[in-house]
């Protein structure tokens, strides 16, 4: 085509067709995401600690019969991939919008002050009001970590003005210290609390009940929508903030609204699955290595490839360990962790 | 030529300290003052420890009495054997970690490059927690390698995971974003293998991993001072010299290189001198948590200065960290919390303070 085309337009190959390739390969990858995402849910739902076969686990899903495969599988392990799915889809995209805000490589989403808004807000319920269901405490995680974003967006702008990248990761860091100094403090002094927080704080997608994905799922999805919003801007910001203001760009705006979505997606995550930490580190690098620094495309890439690692991870956590299972967060630190590193060896990085 | 008032000018030309023809370095009156100022806190500090620490209370002329040599037995005890090594050892760790986490933001120019960040910290948590794991309840060690295992454990594994880290991260120099990146990476499995190893052992090695994790200066004695104090008084005073490249590579690296600065070996003395203090520190004390990361900003902000001033680092560290074990120790009295929590509490709102001051003063 190109060797066709070109000459006749009297130019070498241009801009436009090399635009033109790039947007087709980044589609086709795009495609291969989404069916990977798809393989990696049937293997969530198929397989397990307790092997199924797989005509059973079929069965189960077309036809329940009330036994005990058809339970597992549709109790159990449905509302665990679909929790996955939507907390690993959340994590990744927010993960890409708090490094690109910052300007950080190393930031991750819970430096906002999220994740131990969360965690003040459960400790303090139990300590303060005896909180203990499971379905009670994803809002109090969802009201702490909102309040602690929203807080730490505050504190950044310092009454209207734009915040910088240096001054929102600073306010974030400090929130998260005197948030997870609280925390500390309560739950030494109130060994009721340690109990809980103990589990809470190893990240993990199983033993929650199929009520609270819905419970935070139109948070979620407000939040997807807020950080595919912000896409564009972000890549006017990548220019530096006079650039973008120049361009015509409000920067407060922007910064507002992904700090807004990162707010809901990791809040929203954290409440219902703990704190998965290093899914938002590593997901913006995965796919910025292969779509560039684009945010249009490298958001869709984060959030697909954060919901496959997380899935994955899930999976290998269930099959694993001879007994039991280990949970999710652990699993992707410790296989995950290397991989980072051979991702960050191997090639020239994009930083945000 | 329009005349500027002294007020609005930036600041003034640096003054140097000469010592003799081997070395000089820039000083300035603001930040000379700061760190006088910092230092009183740090004094006051000092003695408010060992004025009233636990259920003892004592006055000051008594205090001042045992610390010149003409005390009781009792207040002597009290004072020499188990207010001053707590002190000490608060003052000595504050220092080495402020100090280091100055040395990370200024060479990385990342204010969130602290020593957490470069896998020491988790890693040495991974060589004391093995240590409590293997010889804690099983009852393996006992004495002096028992008192010394915990300690030591935690230096091979924060040195050892600093090794790694350098090592992986090498690729003709250490380009700072894959220092971090790796550094994190590393910090991250290392934060999880602790985590793991904690839900298998049995809840009394749970809670001692846990009070170590939290950084915590009760079990300061000399025992375990001697060798800190022996470690950071070498290793303080040589960041003078050490540190020396520092504000040329705090411009960027090929200005650096344009200032005829060694960059790659700078770089590797520097990182690897605050991968010694961050080490040594937390070897002593458990991994404090936040002073590394908050002193050098907020002396840098006290400062004014556009990079973390060394001095001020070490100076701020210090103070807060004398200063948050003595709420630890006495807010909820009969608990004694970590240190660690009130160094987050205490820092924290500061830091926030200055970030937003400073702000508002750059935009309006």
């Amino acid at each position: 085509m190109i060797e066709t085309t070109s000459p006749e337009r009297g130019h070498p190959p241009g801009l436009a067709d090399r635009a033109a390739i790039r947007r087709r390969r980044l589609n086709a990858g795009l495609a291969i995401l989404v069916l990977a995402l798809a393989l990696a849910t049937a293997l969530s739902i198929a397989v397990g600690a307790r092997s199924i076969p797989a005509e059973e686990v079929l069965r189960a899903l077309v036809a329940p019969d009330g036994g005990e495969s058809s339970t597992i599988v549709r109790e159990l392990r449905i509302p665990r991939t679909l929790l996955g799915l939507v907390v690993g889809l959340a994590l990744g995209a927010a993960g890409l919008l708090m490094q690109s805000h910052t300007r950080n490589p190393i930031a991750e989403p819970s430096l906002l002050g999220v994740t131990y808004g969360a965690a003040c807000a459960i400790v303090l319920s139990i300590f303060l009001f005896g909180v203990s269901g499971f379905t009670e405490q994803v809002w109090f995680a969802l009201a702490g970590a909102l309040l602690a974003g929203v807080g730490v967006f505050a504190l950044a702008s310092g009454g209207g003005r734009t915040p910088s990248p240096v001054t929102l990761i600073l306010s974030g860091a400090a929130m998260t210290a005197l948030l997870s100094g609280v925390t500390s403090a309560v739950v030494l002094l109130d060994h009721q609390s340690l109990e809980v927080f103990r589990f809470w704080r190893i990240g993990s997608l199983s033993g929650r009940p199929a009520e609270v994905t819905l419970q935070v799922l139109p948070f979620l999805a407000t939040g997807l929508v807020l950080a595919l919003a912000n896409a564009p801007g972000l890549n006017a910001l990548a220019l530096g903030e006079e650039v973008a203001t120049a361009l015509g760009q409000r920067v407060w705006l922007t910064h507002a609204v992904g700090v807004l979505a990162i707010a809901l997606l990791t809040g929203a995550s954290v409440a219902a699955a703990g704190p998965i930490g290093f899914l938002g580190l590593m997901a913006p690098h995965l796919a910025r290595w292969i779509t560039g620094p684009d945010h249009r495309w490298a958001l869709p890439y984060a959030a697909l490839s954060g919901a496959v690692l997380l899935l994955l991870a899930d999976v290998a956590g269930r099959i694993l360990p001879a007994s039991g299972e280990i949970e999710v967060g652990i699993v992707l630190a410790v296989l995950g962790g290397p991989f980072l590193i051979a991702l960050v060896r191997r090639q020239r990085l994009h930083t945000p | 030529m329009t005349p500027t008032s002294p007020s609005t000018g930036t600041a003034s030309r640096p003054r140097m300290l000469r010592l003799g023809p081997v070395a000089a370095w820039p000083w300035q009156p603001r930040t000379l003052l700061v760190n006088l100022c910092v230092l009183a806190v740090l004094l006051v500090g000092l003695l408010r420890a060992l004025l009233a620490f636990d259920d003892y209370p004592m006055g000051l002329g008594e205090v001042l009495a045992t610390l010149v040599g003409r005390g009781e037995p009792g207040p002597e005890f009290v004072v020499f054997q188990l207010r001053l090594p707590r002190a000490l050892t608060g003052m000595l760790v504050g220092a080495a970690l402020g100090m280091a986490g100055a040395i990370m933001q200024g060479l990385t120019r990342n204010p969130l490059a602290s020593p957490d960040v470069l896998g020491i910290t988790w890693g040495a948590a991974v060589g004391a927690v093995a240590v409590i794991v293997t010889a804690g309840s099983a009852g393996g060690v006992s004495g002096l390698a028992a008192d010394l295992g915990l300690p030591v454990g935690a230096l091979l594994g924060g040195l050892g995971a600093a090794a790694v880290v350098f090592a992986l991260s090498w690729r003709t120099g250490l380009a700072s974003d894959r220092l971090l990146l790796v550094g994190v990476a590393t910090s991250l499995v290392c934060a999880n293998l602790v985590y793991w190893a904690m839900t298998w052992t049995d809840l009394q090695d749970a809670a001692r991993a846990q009070t170590w994790l939290s950084g915590s200066l009760h079990a300061a004695d000399w025992t375990r001072l001697a060798p800190t104090a022996l470690a950071l008084g070498l290793l303080v005073p040589a960041a003078l010299f050490v540190a020396r490249p520092l504000a040329a590579l705090g411009l960027g690296e090929d200005t650096a290189r344009g200032l005829g600065v060694r960059v790659t070996g700078a770089r590797l003395a520097l990182l690897g001198y605050a991968a010694l203090l961050v080490c040594v520190a937390t070897s002593a004390a458990g991994p404090i948590a936040f002073v590394a990361l908050a002193a050098p900003q907020i002396a840098l902000r006290l400062a004014r200065r556009a990079q973390p001033p060394l001095v001020g680092s070490a100076l701020v560290g210090a103070a807060l960290t004398v200063v948050a074990d003595q709420l630890a120790a006495g807010l909820f009295a009969p608990t004694q919390l970590p240190v660690g929590v009130f160094t987050a509490i205490l820092g924290a709102p500061y830091l926030m303070y200055l970030v937003v001051r400073r702000h508002r003063q750059q935009s309006g």
